[in-house]
């Protein structure tokens, strides 16, 4: 019989501590297909970040190195540098890539370093409990936002995949969504084009992944996956900001 | 590595930046500031076109976190900054030492507190030596007080720091970073062989290395602590000081750096009248020589500290000394120079007390 499905090799075969209903399961396995699709596992190196995501190293097979928070991006840079041959990325929550690490993750992609980050917008601080993200949406309640987002003082929420495919370092950047059958393809294949333009070394690149909090949001799987479909997609929308590949296209 | 060089007359922060070329090292992060500026443009120079990697980063914050990665993979890689600037790499150290990543970080400090100025100081002291930023550890430090220095300890920094897997720490100011001397610039000669078993290359043929300083598990931190522990007490095996006139000495005087070197003519100058003063100076600040001012402080029970500070470095020798030895102390507030005639007339000060002491 045809095996059509099983866990991607770079992934240890340990259960994720993720919450029920949290999407970081779904985009580690996305970034594991691809690390296994482009066979990529031994000669990838990860700059791990702070926050849910710092335990990427109990689940994937491959050799990591810890950041500071919101550094991953300049410690990325560093292995990059020095290993101009490995596949490094980073992989980032909203607090730690778009609030401390906002000058890090700019200038990383207007220098046009050939690393990919993988960014996990869930418009919250996970790790700590709920707090108010860069990415909060107007009027979202976080602990620190008790009454809402308000604009007057908290500011806007940051759309970091536009904001970065503005730079010409920038030569793939992307918003994707897995609250669906049809998003989560989506997501695949802009997964793969992002590892695609490393190995291509065209440039820096950037995936936003919209994600469920449901222990933050204080709400069910269910319901916080649906939230992702009505509520964070109409502010944060989906789609290929920045392709390097398109733009030759169009040249040629 | 090199063809013979000849002697030049060269300024403190090129020597740096030589040292660290003819050491091997392939990649420098930094960013602009005042003292140091002829270091990251030294580095530019030589390792841009494709003979290594210079990025002038976004700040320093993102410098000392490219060296962290850059060092994760077993590369010698340099930063390096000006007090202020120091203040913000301390996150990176404490990671670095942490994870055990080495590198080499170059303070050419300048006064502070805050922006305070770009003269000469000693003010960093404690911030080198007690770790600097968050955490229980320690970084290596070496403290030149020549331009000849500034070139042969970087060189020894980037051996230090892959042989304790640590970060290693240049402490000049800005008196040394600018002067110009005469520099012999010597070959490289390692001083070992270093283990990089542990160095990030992709998990080809082998289990995924991981660096990293988290740990949650129930004792297991402190187990971490315990073996960064067992390391900082094995680098005393790398002390160094240069001790002069020790012999007959009745007089000590103790300080490092920019401040040794004018006390050097000082000393020089108390002896030809007749003084009988030696010096101890450490070249390494962490670990301390600690046990040559106990040793000499049995015999000759009267030690005086000089520092471009209001008083960092004393505390080391009042805790190295033997129970009972008189420890003085001349500071300068960063800011001054002093001239050796003035270094001069305060060991005069405490010198003739100190004898009818020791001859009674």
């Amino acid at each position: 019989m045809k095996q059509v499905f099983k866990r991607p090799e770079c992934l240890i075969d340990v259960p994720f501590h993720f919450c029920p209903g949290c999407h970081h399961g779904l985009v580690h396995r996305l970034v594991a297909e691809a690390i296994d699709e482009y066979k990529l596992r031994e000669e990838t190196i990860i700059a791990a970040s702070v926050g849910c995501s710092v335990f990427m190293y109990d689940y994937f097979d491959v050799d990591v190195v810890e950041s500071p928070h919101g550094r991953a991006s300049a410690v990325a840079t560093g292995v990059k540098r020095a290993r101009p041959d490995a596949f490094v990325f980073t992989y980032q929550g909203d607090g730690d890539l778009a609030a401390i690490g906002t000058a890090e993750i700019l200038h990383t992609a207007n220098r046009g370093e050939k690393v990919t980050v993988f960014f996990v917008n869930n418009t919250i601080y996970g790790m700590t409990g709920g707090q108010m993200a860069p990415t909060t949406m107007i009027d979202q309640i976080s602990t620190t936002t008790p009454y809402g987002r308000d604009p007057e003082e908290a500011g806007y929420p940051l759309h970091m995949a536009e904001l970065l495919a503005a730079l010409p370092g920038t030569a793939y950047s992307a918003r994707v969504a897995v609250d669906s059958i049809k998003n989560l393809t989506q997501a695949r294949k802009v997964t793969k084009r992002a590892v695609q333009t490393q190995i291509d070394r065209a440039g820096f690149s950037f995936v936003e992944y919209l994600s469920a909090c449901p222990t933050n949001w204080k709400m069910n799987a269910e319901a916080a996956n649906r939230r992702v479909t009505e509520e964070l997609i109409p502010c944060f929308p989906l789609g290929v900001f920045k392709d390097y590949q398109a733009a030759q296209a169009v040249k040629e | 590595m090199s063809e013979k060089k000849r002697k030049a007359l060269v300024k403190g922060n090129d020597a740096v930046a030589m040292g660290a070329i003819e050491a091997g090292c392939k990649f420098y992060f930094g960013y602009p500031i005042t003292p140091q500026n002829e270091i990251p443009e030294y580095m530019a120079a030589h390792l841009s076109d494709g003979r290594g990697t210079f990025i002038q980063a976004e700040s320093e914050i993102a410098s000392i976190n490219m060296l962290l990665g850059a060092g994760a993979t077993g590369a010698r890689a340099m930063t390096s900054s000006s007090s202020p600037g120091i203040s913000l790499k301390q996150e990176g150290l404490s990671y670095m030492a942490g994870s055990e990543i080495p590198g080499v970080v170059v303070n050419m400090s300048r006064s502070g507190p805050g922006l305070g100025g770009i003269s000469p100081s000693q003010g960093d002291y404690f911030q080198a030596t007690r770790g600097g930023g968050h955490g229980d550890y320690r970084v290596f430090v070496l403290a030149p007080d020549s331009v000849q220095e500034c070139y042969d300890l970087t060189m020894l920094a980037f051996d230090m720091a892959e042989k304790y897997r640590n970060p290693v720490l240049v402490l000049g100011d800005a008196m040394l970073g600018q002067m110009k001397e005469s520099l012999d610039p010597t070959p490289y000669k390692p001083t070992g062989t270093f283990d990089k078993s542990w160095i990030l290359t992709g998990a080809k043929d082998r289990p995924p290395r991981l660096l990293k300083s988290l740990y949650l598990d129930d004792g297991e931190l402190t187990e971490h602590n315990w073996k960064l522990y067992r390391k900082y007490q094995k680098m005393r095996e790398d002390v160094r000081f240069e001790a002069i006139g020790l012999e007959d000495a009745e007089l000590v005087v103790v300080a490092f750096g920019s401040m040794a070197r004018v006390l050097k003519s000082s000393v020089d100058m108390a002896q030809g009248k007749g003084l009988k003063v030696g010096l101890i100076r450490p070249i390494t600040l962490y670990p301390y020589p600690e046990a040559i001012i106990r040793e000499t402080s049995q015999r000759i029970r009267h030690f005086q500290v000089m520092e471009l500070n209001t008083g960092q470095m004393v505390e080391d020798v009042r805790l190295s000394v033997d129970p009972g030895t008189k420890v003085d102390f001349f500071g300068l507030p960063p800011g001054m120079l002093p001239s050796p005639d003035v270094l001069l007339a305060e060991i005069e000060k405490v010198y003739h007390p100190a004898a009818q002491e020791v001859r009674s």
